[in-house]
């Protein structure tokens, strides 16, 4: 079947790629800029086509309990929020993180602090990337810059919790969660039938009981539990980095920017090339694991390195740590839900020359 | 007459007049003597291996003395967040359909942090069963005021006794659910003698048997005893849980199935 191509919200296309993926589960709660998931979902309303369930929580720690416990069952389940939601959710995350259960969280990011604003933002990396919730855990965190992505990183998602029973996280933001593109989608899957061997699916008689948690009173057995966890995410460092890269051949200066930043730089970057400016970008695609070893590998060769976000500089600290001092870096950033332009990204990189 | 010389003389197939389901582990109990935990646990055992659910069953424990259910109940379990119960059970439910699925929470658990999550689940009539262990105290904590501890009550977090104008009324979560439409069946009842026992024992028969139909949720609240955290011997708990407890949560069922209710009303 060929794949099919249509005209949607970045919003949308998650919807869409996640009932084509053969999700099991949505549990949702309605929040600005990313209702539109929740609302494709039960307008879709794939239980009658596929089985897959759709509910709308009575809050985010609900919605993030449900896909736990969905989750513990082996099922193919997500939810999806924005930043003060999935501040809501970092609880449920952090058990789901320990208990080692595979799932999907979506986060539109608006910015913030507190109600904040209902514009874009980038401004919950450090939250998405470092943990959030408490105990020492990682979320594998993957950053669409297309509304194509939004689709293609769904299954992506799906695919890595799954191998690895950890939570994945797709961290775009308003931007990228409103704009309408095309996007090919790719044709319906099934829904899976088989059942992991550890979910709670029933005791049979051929096997012991499986018991879902993350709580190990003895300081010794959940040490060794915390070392594992650990060793699953130097794994997780080692195999599963994805990064892009633009005009990075001869660059002396180079822009390193996500999701709907990443757009802007390049943009940036065509337009310093036109003006005799020796610019690249990379682009981080997933956030964790940093593609830091790549940073660390250009930066002798890079005369300035500027970390493009709309944060107040937080993904700028992992590639200060990744660069180790080798060359120079530095932030520019726009805060508080405003978009970067692309020649105020140029005047600065042409400022720092 | 033939000396009895040792324990292996007594235990023997002919002599057995009560043994433990097969769905309670080897594990022992943590609970504290006298609590009315374990009897809890061995009838939700028995009922449940009666009705040969051992495959079909999934339970949800969250924080809590029951946190540790999953240790002594021979099934497939998943451990909640504090109050998140409810939840965990309605996607389980919803993901599984043909599974008996169950939470057990304390009255901390599901009274308090977990309020949003019991309404809900039960007014959207989730086909779950909801095991409430009400002993009017956070136990596992170390004796805190719990929003079900009555009005006068000692606690570590009430050491004069729970003043209502400063720290709220004692709330009847049961009353409270049974007024949900998605609610099928909402009895009160205890384990504290053998006749109570027996009650809650065809309590959890009908919470299964409801399962099956499809109706919405069942909700069975065991008003129980703390004698570590009632700072009592366990037979001065019970007395004092007939006496003081009862009176403000008193036993019977508050909402039975119209079809049911003539037979209810008789076995109780």
């Amino acid at each position: 079947m060929e794949k099919e191509l249509r005209l949607m919200k970045g919003n949308e296309a998650i919807a869409e790629a996640a009932i084509r993926a053969g999700a099991d589960g949505y549990f949702g709660y309605p929040i600005t800029p990313q209702s539109e998931i929740l609302e494709y979902l039960m307008e879709a309303n794939p239980y009658l086509t596929t089985g897959m369930v759709v509910l709308q929580a009575e809050s985010e720690i609900a919605a993030i309990n449900m896909v736990y416990g969905g989750a513990g069952c082996g099922k193919k389940v997500m939810t999806s929020s924005s930043s003060p939601g999935i501040s809501l959710k970092q609880e449920g995350i952090s058990y789901i993180a320990g208990a080692e259960l595979p799932c999907l969280i979506v986060n539109v990011v608006r910015g913030g602090p507190g109600l904040g604003t209902i514009q874009p933002s980038q401004s919950d990396y450090f939250q998405s990337v470092k943990g959030g919730g408490h105990g020492d855990y990682r979320l594998i965190v993957l950053a669409p810059a297309s509304v194509q992505e939004m689709a293609d990183f769904v299954e992506l998602a799906f695919n890595l919790a799954f191998k690895y029973r950890n939570p994945a996280m797709i961290l775009t933001d308003g931007a990228i969660g409103q704009m309408m593109e095309k996007v090919y989608l790719k044709p319906q899957k099934e829904r899976s039938a088989t059942v992991p061997e550890w979910a709670t699916s029933g005791k049979s008689a051929t096997r012991k009981r499986n018991i879902i948690t993350s709580l190990d009173l003895d300081p010794y057995a959940q040490e060794i539990h915390n070392h594992n966890l650990q060793k699953k995410y130097r794994e997780i460092e080692n195999n599963e980095v994805l990064y892009e890269e633009f005009d990075m051949e001869d660059a002396e200066y180079l822009i390193v920017a996500y999701g709907y930043s990443a757009r802007v730089s390049q943009k940036a970057v065509q337009i310093l090339r036109s003006e005799g400016v020796k610019a690249g970008l990379l682009r981080p695609i997933t956030l964790w694991p940093f593609p830091g070893k790549r940073l660390a590998e250009l930066a002798p060769k890079i005369k300035h390195i500027v970390s493009v976000e709309m944060s107040a500089g937080q993904m700028v600290e992992d590639v200060m740590l990744a660069v180790c001092g080798k060359t120079r870096v530095s932030h520019f950033g726009r805060l508080g839900g405003v978009l970067h332009t692309p020649d105020e990204v140029v005047d600065y990189v042409k400022s720092i020359r | 007459m033939k000396e009895v010389t040792g324990i292996k003389d007594i235990i023997k197939p002919e002599n057995l007049v009560y043994r433990k389901s097969d769905l309670i582990t080897e594990n022992p109990f943590s609970y504290c003597p006298g609590c009315g935990h374990g009897t809890t646990h061995r009838i939700l055992a028995e009922v449940l291996q009666e009705a040969n659910l051992q495959s079909e069953t999934i339970g949800v424990a969250p924080v809590g003395c029951s946190v540790l259910l999953y240790d002594f109940l021979d099934v497939d379990c998943q451990q909640a967040a504090h109050g998140r119960a409810p939840a965990v059970a309605t996607a389980i439910k919803r993901l599984l359909p043909d599974k008996f699925v169950f939470t057990y929470q304390g009255d901390g658990d599901l009274a308090a942090i977990g309020t949003a999550e019991t309404i809900h689940a039960c007014n959207r009539g989730e086909n779950i069963l909801i095991i409430f262990v009400n002993n009017g105290i956070y136990g596992m904590t170390g004796g805190q005021m719990a929003p079900t501890t009555l009005e006068g009550m000692k606690s570590s977090t009430s050491p004069n006794g729970r003043d209502v104008k400063l720290m709220g009324n004692p709330i009847k979560m049961s009353d409270l659910v049974a007024m949900l439409p998605g609610t099928y069946y909402v009895t009160r009842q205890s384990v504290h003698t053998p006749a109570n026992v027996r009650k809650t024992r065809k309590a959890f028969r009908k919470a299964v048997e409801y399962q099956k139909l499809d109706k919405g949720t069942c909700f069975i609240e065991i008003v129980s005893n703390c004698p570590s955290g009632w700072k009592m011997t366990p037979t001065q708990s019970n007395k004092w849980m007939e006496e003081t407890m009862f009176p403000f949560y008193p036993l019977g069922d508050l909402k039975v199935p119209a079809e049911d209710s003539k037979e209810i009303n008789k076995t109780n």
